[in-house]
C-alpha cells in the first residue's frame, strides 16, 4: 500500500512500467498481429518509413518487415532478459548467502571464485561461450547468466554479513535456530528488496548484452532479435537507415524504461534514501 | 613530558605494502591460470572433437589434417596431461595456431594489441573526466536545469547500446556531415610520419573514442553525482561548515577527494567491461584491434583466435586491476591501516 | 557567584515546526534562554526533546526542511536568523564554534589533522602559513595531544576517539570565538576519556572566558561542568536555574522524573547472602583475536578475553563492567557460544560447555539466553511480536499453540499489551521493544541471561523502568544475570557483585561496597573517579 503510493510517487517510474506494459504486449500478441514469419519476405525490399502503409516502418532488403521484426524482437530480449537474470540470481543468491553467512574458509573460496568472475572481462567470455556451444536461445541465457551473477553475489554476500551480525540474527541463533533456518527465514527476507532492485537493473543490461551479442551474429539463428537486424543493417546504413534507426530506438526505450522502473523500486523501498535526494 | 606520538599500526606499514603487493600479485596469477584453465576447458566442453575446435572451420572437414592435430597436440594422452601441457605452451608464449591465417595466434594479438589499448585507454580517459566533470558539476547544482539535463542524458546513454550509438554516429558524423572518418585508423596509401601520422590517427581515433566512452561516461556521471551526495550528507561536511568554510571550498576541498576515490576504484574495476565494448567499437569502425580480430575469429569460426584473445583481454584487466589497487594504496591514506 | 553576567546569546521565543506528518509540529517551540560570556549552560534532555536542534539553529546548520518560523537567536546584539550566509560563515568559527558527538566522523578521513585546524584560520584569512603552522602546533599542545610536531601530519584514522576530539576542540579554539557549543561531546567516548575531555572543556573555559553552550543526555555531566542548566522536553524549556538549584532542589516534574531515573548505588543495598547454588563457574577462559598480518608483517594479536575466572549463582546478578575494548561483550559472546573459545572451562550446571559442538549444545541454548543492546536491531523488523516469541520455543521442539499461549502470557509479564501479539516491531518505542526482547529471552525459560549493554541505548527515564522490570524478573524466576555494562552507576545501582575488566582480564571482583568504596586496583579507582556526577547524589534531590 505505502509501497505502491511510494513508486507512484515517481514519475519516471511510472512512465517506465507504461512502456515495458506495451513492449511486454507487442512481444505477446506479435503472433497474432504479425502471423507471417518475420524472416519471411512480405513486400518490396527496401521501401522506406511510411511509404507503404502496410510497412509503417519500411523493409529491409529482403524485403521483411521492420514492425514485424520489431515485434518478434522484444519476445527475445524479455525472454532473455528475465530468464538470464532469473538464473544469475539463483546462483548469485546462493553463493553469497553461503559466503556472508558462514565467513572463514568457505567464504574466502566462494569469494575468490567469484572475484575471479568478476575480473575476467565479462562480454568477451559471453561471446566465447556461446560461440563455444553454438549460438542457441539456452546457450545464450546461459552465458549471459554467467557473466552477470557475481554482482548479485557480491551484494547477498554484503547484507547477509551485516544482518549476521545483526542482534536480530544472534538472537535466533541463541534461541537455537539451525543455520540454514536462520538465512532463510531471519535473514533472506530482510535482503529482498536490494536483491529485486539489482534485479531489474540486470535485466536491462541482460537485454543490451543480447543484442550485442546478436548483433556479432552470435544470436539464435531460429529467432528474430533486435541486435541481429542491427547487425544485418550495418551494410545498409547509407541506402537504409530506418533498418538500424528503429530496433536501437527499440532497445534504447525497452532498456530506459526497465532502468527507469528499477530507481523507483530502489527510491520505493528504501524510503530513507529519499529525504537526502529531495 | 608526553610520549611521543605513535599510532598502533606505526613501524608495520613498509611490511604490509609488501604482504599487500605480494598478495596481489598471487591473486592476478590465479586469474590468469583460471582462464588457462577455462580455455581448456571449453576447448574439451565444446560439442565435438578437441582437435575439429582447434582446427576451425578451416580444416575441419579434413580427416587427415584432424588426425595430425590429434597427434600433434596429444589429445591421446590423457587430460591432465594434456593440460600440463597446454599450461606449458600458454608460458611459453605459445596461445596455439590460427590455421585460418596459418600464422601463431600470439603473433596476430601482438600484432594487434597497441590498437585496442590504444583505443580502451583514449575511452576510458575521456569517460572517466567527462563523467566526474558532469557528476560534480550535476551534485553542486543539484535541482537545478543543468543537473536535470546531465541526469537525462545520463539516463539515456545508459540504456543505449553502444554498437548503436557507433552507428548511428557514422550515420550523422560521416555520412551526412562527412566531418569524421568512419572506418580504419590511419588514412589508406596516405603514409604520413611524426607528427602528421599522430594527428590522422588522433583524428580517427575521435569517433571510436567518444563512441565507446559515452556509455561509460553515463555511468561514471550517475556514480559520480551519487557518491558526491553521499559524502556531502556527512558529518565532517557539517563540521566544515562550522568552521565557516564557504560552500564552493568546501566541494572542492572535502567533498570532491573523497566522493571521487570510490569511483576511480570501481572505474578500475570496470576496465573488463571496456575492453568488452572495444569489440563492438572496433567491429563498427573496422579498428585494427584484438576486439575485430576476435569478430573476425568469430565469422571462421577460428577457435585458436577467439580463446587467445579472450586470455591476452583477461590478462590486460587483471594487470589494470593489479595498477589501479597499487595507485589506489598510494592515493588513500586509510588502506594501508587497513590492510 | 562573581563571575561576569554579560548576556553572550539570547535565544528568544525561538519555534522552529516540523514537517508536517510527524508527531508533533514543532521541533522546538517558543524557547527561551540566555548564555552568558564565561559561564557553562548545560542543555539537558532526553532523545527527541530538540536539545541539538538549537545548537544548530545558532550555527546556521539546520537541514534545509528546517526553517525556524519565530523567535529571535541574538548574539552580541545582532540577530543570526537574520543573517545571510555569508556573513554567518564569517561568525562561524571566528565568534562561535562548534564541537560534536561523533569524533570518528567529524574529522575529515583524506586531510591531514593539523591541515584541517589550520583550515579555520586560513578560511578566516587569519595569518599566513608560517604563523599559521606555529599556531596549530600550540594548539594541539594546548589540547593535550602527544607530540604536536609528528601528530599534525597524521591523518584521523591513525588516532583514538579521545585524540580525535581534541583535535576537534584544537580547531574549535583556533581563533579563541567567544563562545563554544558543544554537541554531546563527550558521548561516544569511554568513562575516562570523557572525564578527561569535561576536564579539558572545564579548563579552555577557565582560561579564555568563553561562554559554552554543553548539550547532553546526561545529569551526571551536568552536575560536573554546568554552571547553569536549561531542561527541555519535547521541544520546550521545562526548567532553567543554576545548576545547583535545579539538581538538588528540582522543581518541574519532568525534571523531578529525570533525576530520580539516574542510577545511583543504593546505601547500605547490597545483598549479602544472594543467590543459592552454583550455577556457572568459568575457568581460565580466554580468547585471542588476530587479524591482518601476512607473509612479511606481523599479525596483530589482541587477547579480548584473557585467563578469566569467575563464578554465578543461582539468583544473582553479576557486574561485568569495562570500557570499550575491555573485552567485556566477547566474554558474554563466549559464555553464549557466540564465538569460539581458544582454551578454559564454561561449566555450567557442572558439565563443560566449550567442547561441545554447535548442534551439541543447541538443545542446551534454552538455559542460557541473552537480552541484547539495541533495542532497533534486535528485533526482525519483518516479523511480528508473537513470531519473533515463538520462534524460539518451537525451534526447541514445543507445539505451536501452546507457544503462542505461552508468548500471551509473556507479554503481560513484561508489561506489554495482548495486542502487541500481531504487530511488528516500528510500531513499538525503544524501551517498549527492549521489553519484547526480554520476552523472548524468558520465552525459553532460561535460568542464565546474559545481559550485553541492555540498557545503554536507552533515555535515562526508560531505562530505570527497565532495569526494574529486570529485577523484579530475577526475584520471581530465580534467574542469574550476567549484566554487562559499561555504567559504573548502573552496575553499582543493580548488581550483587561487579567484576571489572581491562584489557580482556577480570582485575578486580567483589560487592559493589568493595569496588566502589574501597577499590583494591590502580585501573578500579581511576574508572570510579571518572564516574560523571560522583559528588551528588540524585536520591537526596527528590525524596
Amino acid at each position: 500500500m505505502t509501497f505502491f503510493r511510494r513508486y507512484a510517487q515517481h514519475y519516471g517510474a511510472l512512465v517506465g512500467l507504461a512502456i515495458l506494459g506495451m513492449v511486454l504486449l507487442l512481444a505477446l500478441l506479435a503472433p497474432l498481429i504479425y502471423p507471417v514469419s518475420p524472416w519471411q519476405g512480405v513486400g518490396e525490399p527496401l521501401l522506406g518509413p511510411f511509404e507503404d502503409p502496410a510497412f509503417p516502418l519500411g523493409t529491409d532488403m529482403l524485403g521483411r518487415d521492420i514492425a514485424a521484426g520489431l515485434a518478434y524482437g522484444a519476445r527475445v530480449s524479455l525472454l532473455i532478459g528475465v530468464v538470464s537474470t532469473a538464473v544469475a540470481v539463483v546462483i548469485g543468491v546462493s553463493i553469497g548467502a553461503l559466503a556472508g553467512f558462514y565467513g572463514g574458509r568457505i567464504d574466502d573460496l566462494l569469494m575468490r571464485f567469484t572475484e575471479f568472475f568478476q575480473t575476467i572481462p565479462a562480454f568477451a567470455m559471453a561471446i566465447v561461450l556461446v560461440a563455444i556451444f553454438n549460438p542457441t536461445i539456452t546457450s545464450i541465457t546461459l552465458a549471459i547468466a554467467i557473466v552477470s551473477w557475481p554482482p548479485v553475489a557480491r551484494l547477498v554476500r554484503g547484507e547477509f554479513m551485516s544482518l549476521r551480525s545483526r542482534e536480530f540474527v544472534q538472537a535466533a541463533v541463541v534461541v537455537g535456530q539451525s543455520g540454514p533456518r536462520i538465512m532463510l527465514t531471519q535473514i533472506l527476507p530482510n535482503t529482498l528488496s536490494p536483491i529485486i532492485v539489482t534485479a531489474s537493473l540486470m535485466v536491462a543490461t541482460a537485454i543490451l548484452t543480447e543484442s550485442s551479442l546478436s548483433f556479432l551474429g552470435l544470436g539464435d539463428r531460429n529467432m528474430m532479435s533486435w541486435g541481429f537486424m542491427i547487425g544485418a543493417a550495418r551494410t545498409m546504413l547509407r541506402e537504409a537507415w530506418w533498418m538500424s534507426v528503429f530496433p536501437g530506438v527499440a532497445i534504447l526505450v525497452t532498456v530506459l524504461a526497465i532502468n527507469l522502473i528499477g530507481e523507483g523500486l530502489n527510491d520505493a523501498m528504501n524510503p530513507h534514501l529519499r529525504g537526502r535526494k529531495g | 613530558m608526553r610520549p611521543p606520538f605513535r599510532s598502533a599500526t606505526a613501524g608495520n606499514e613498509p611490511l604490509k605494502t609488501l604482504d599487500f603487493l605480494f598478495q596481489r600479485l598471487i591473486k592476478a596469477a590465479f586469474v590468469v591460470l583460471g582462464v588457462v584453465i577455462l580455455n581448456f576447458l571449453l576447448i574439451h566442453l565444446a560439442p565435438g572433437d578437441p582437435a575439429a575446435v582447434m582446427a576451425g572451420e578451416a580444416g575441419a572437414g579434413d580427416e587427415k589434417f584432424i588426425a595430425q592435430l590429434r597427434a600433434q597436440f596429444g589429445l591421446d594422452q590423457p587430460l591432465w596431461w594434456q593440460l600440463v601441457t597446454y599450461l606449458g605452451n600458454v608460458l611459453t608464449g605459445d596461445l596455439g595456431f590460427s590455421y585460418r591465417n596459418n600464422v601463431p595466434v600470439a603473433e596476430l594479438i601482438m600484432e594487434r594489441l597497441p590498437a585496442t589499448l590504444l583505443l580502451t585507454a583514449s575511452a576510458f580517459l575521456f569517460s572517466l573526466l567527462l563523467g566526474v566533470v558532469l557528476g560534480v558539476l550535476a551534485a553542486y547544482k543539484r535541482g537545478t536545469l543543468a543537473d536535470s539535463l546531465i541526469m537525462t542524458g545520463a539516463l539515456i546513454f545508459y540504456a543505449t547500446p553502444l554498437f548503436w550509438v557507433a552507428l548511428m554516429a557514422v550515420l550523422v558524423f560521416s555520412i551526412h556531415l562527412d566531418w569524421l572518418p568512419p572506418f580504419d585508423m590511419e588514412s589508406i596509401g596516405a603514409d604520413y610520419t611524426g607528427w602528421a601520422r599522430f594527428a590522422d590517427i588522433a583524428y580517427h581515433l575521435i569517433l571510436p573514442t567518444v563512441t565507446l566512452g559515452l556509455f561509460f561516461t553515463a555511468l561514471y556521471t550517475r556514480l559520480t553525482r551519487a557518491s558526491m551526495l553521499e559524502v556531502m550528507s556527512l558529518d565532517f561536511v557539517k563540521t566544515a561548515r562550522a568552521k565557516g568554510v564557504p560552500k564552493a571550498r568546501i566541494i572542492r576541498r572535502h567533498v570532491l577527494r573523497n566522493a571521487v576515490l570510490p569511483v576511480f576504484t570501481f572505474a578500475s574495476i570496470q576496465a573488463g567491461q571496456l575492453v568488452g565494448g572495444a569489440v563492438l567499437t572496433e567491429t563498427v569502425f573496422a579498428w585494427p584491434g584484438i576486439g575485430r580480430l576476435m569478430f573476425d575469429a568469430l565469422l571462421q569460426r577460428d577457435y585458436p583466435v577467439l580463446l587467445g584473445v579472450f586470455l591476452v583481454t583477461a590478462a590486460v584487466v587483471v594487470t589494470v586491476n593489479l595498477v589501479a589497487d597499487l595507485l589506489y594504496r598510494i592515493v588513500d591514506p586509510r588502506i594501508e591501516a587497513a590492510g | 557567584m562573581d563571575k561576569e553576567t554579560t548576556s553572550l546569546l539570547r535565544v528568544e521565543s525561538l519555534s522552529i515546526p516540523l514537517p508536517a506528518g510527524l508527531d508533533r509540529t514543532y521541533a522546538v517551540e517558543n524557547i527561551s534562554y540566555e548564555l552568558n560570556a564565561g559561564e557553562i549552560l548545560c542543555v539537558v534532555g532526553e532523545s527527541g526533546s530538540g536539545k541539538s536542534m538549537t545548537a544548530n539553529a545558532i550555527m546556521g546548520l539546520l537541514p534545509s526542511y528546517l526553517k525556524p518560523s519565530g523567535g529571535r537567536i541574538v548574539f552580541r546584539g545582532r540577530d543570526l536568523l537574520a543573517m545571510s550566509e555569508p556573513e554567518l560563515e564569517r561568525e562561524r568559527g571566528r565568534s562561535v564554534a562548534m564541537i560534536f558527538q561523533e569524533p570518528l566522523s567529524a574529522l575529515n578521513p583524506l586531510m591531514k589533522v593539523g591541515e584541517q585546524v589550520a583550515e579555520v584560520m586560513l578560511v578566516h584569512g587569519e595569518g599566513d602559513a608560517a604563523a599559521r603552522e606555529r599556531r596549530v602546533l600550540e594548539l594541539l599542545d594546548f589540547v593535550g595531544l602527544p607530540d604536536p610536531a609528528s601528530l599534525r601530519h597524521a591523518y584521523p584514522f591513525r588516532l583514538s576517539g579521545g585524540q580525535r576530539q581534541r583535535v576537534m576542540i584544537a580547531m574549535a579554539l583556533a581563533l579563541e570565538p567567544a563562545m563554544l557549543i558543544a554537541d554531546e561531546p563527550t558521548t561516544a567516548l569511554d568513562v575516562t576519556t570523557q572525564a578527561q575531555i569535561l576536564e579539558l572543556i572545564r579548563r579552555i573555559q577557565a582560561a579564555k572566558g568563553m561562554g559554552v553552550m554543553f548539550i547532553t543526555h546526561d545529569f551526571g555531566v551536568v552536575a560536573d561542568i554546568a554552571d547553569r542548566v536549561v531542561v527541555m522536553e519535547r521541544g520546550l524549556v521545562v526548567e532553567q536555574g543554576m545548576a545547583a538549584d535545579v539538581l538538588n532542589r528540582p522543581q518541574h516534574p519532568y525534571t523531578r522524573r529525570l533525576i530520580a531515573a539516574v542510577p545511583h548505588r543504593e546505601d547500605g543495598a547490597d545483598r549479602t547472602d544472594a543467590g543459592g547454588e552454583t550455577l556457572l563457574e568459568v575457568k581460565q577462559l580466554s580468547k585471542t583475536y588476530r587479524s591482518g598480518g601476512g607473509l612479511f608483517s606481523k599479525a596483530r594479536v589482541v587477547k579480548a578475553v584473557d585467563d578469566v575466572s569467575f563464578s554465578l549463582r543461582r539468583g544473582e546478578t553479576l557486574g561485568v563492567v569495562g570500557e570499550s575494548g575491555s573485552g567485556k561483550s566477547t566474554l558474554g559472546r563466549c559464555l553464549l557460544k557466540l564465538t569460539d573459545v581458544d582454551g578454559g572451562e564454561i561449566r555450567f550446571r557442572g558439565r563443560d560447555i566449550v567442547p561441545l559442538s554447535p548442534g551439541a549444545f543447541r538443545p542446551m541454548r534454552r538455559h542460557v539466553q541473552m537480552i541484547f543492546q539495541d533495542p532497533f536491531s534486535s528485533l526482525n523488523p519483518r516479523q511480528t511480536i508473537g513470531r519473533i516469541l515463538t520462534d524460539g520455543p518451537v525451534a526447541n521442539g514445543v507445539p505451536l499453540a501452546e507457544a503462542q499461549a505461552r508468548a500471551r502470557e509473556l507479554l503481560g509479564l513484561v508489561g506489554l499489551e495482548p495486542s502487541a501479539f500481531d504487530r511488528y516491531p516500528h510500531e513499538f518505542s525503544g524501551g517498549q521493544r527492549q521489553r519484547v526482547g526480554i520476552a523472548r529471552a524468558l520465552a525459553l525459560d532460561p535460568e542464565l541471561l546474559v545481559a550485553d549493554e541492555s540498557v545503554s541505548a536507552l533515555d535515562v527515564s526508560v531505562q530505570a523502568q527497565v532495569l526494574e522490570l529486570l529485577q523484579d524478573l530475577q526475584r520471581k524466576l530465580d534467574l542469574a544475570i550476567i549484566f554487562i555494562t559499561h555504567d559504573l552507576r548502573v552496575a553499582a545501582q543493580i548488581c550483587d557483585r561487579v567484576a571489572v575488566m581491562h584489557r580482556g582480564a577480570i582485575v578486580e571482583c567483589g560487592p559493589p561496597a568493595q569496588i566502589f568504596d574501597a577499590p583494591r586496583h590502580a585501573y578500579t579507582r581511576q574508572l570510579i573517579a571518572a564516574i560523571p556526577g560522583l559528588a551528588w547524589n540524585p536520591r537526596q534531590a527528590v525524596v
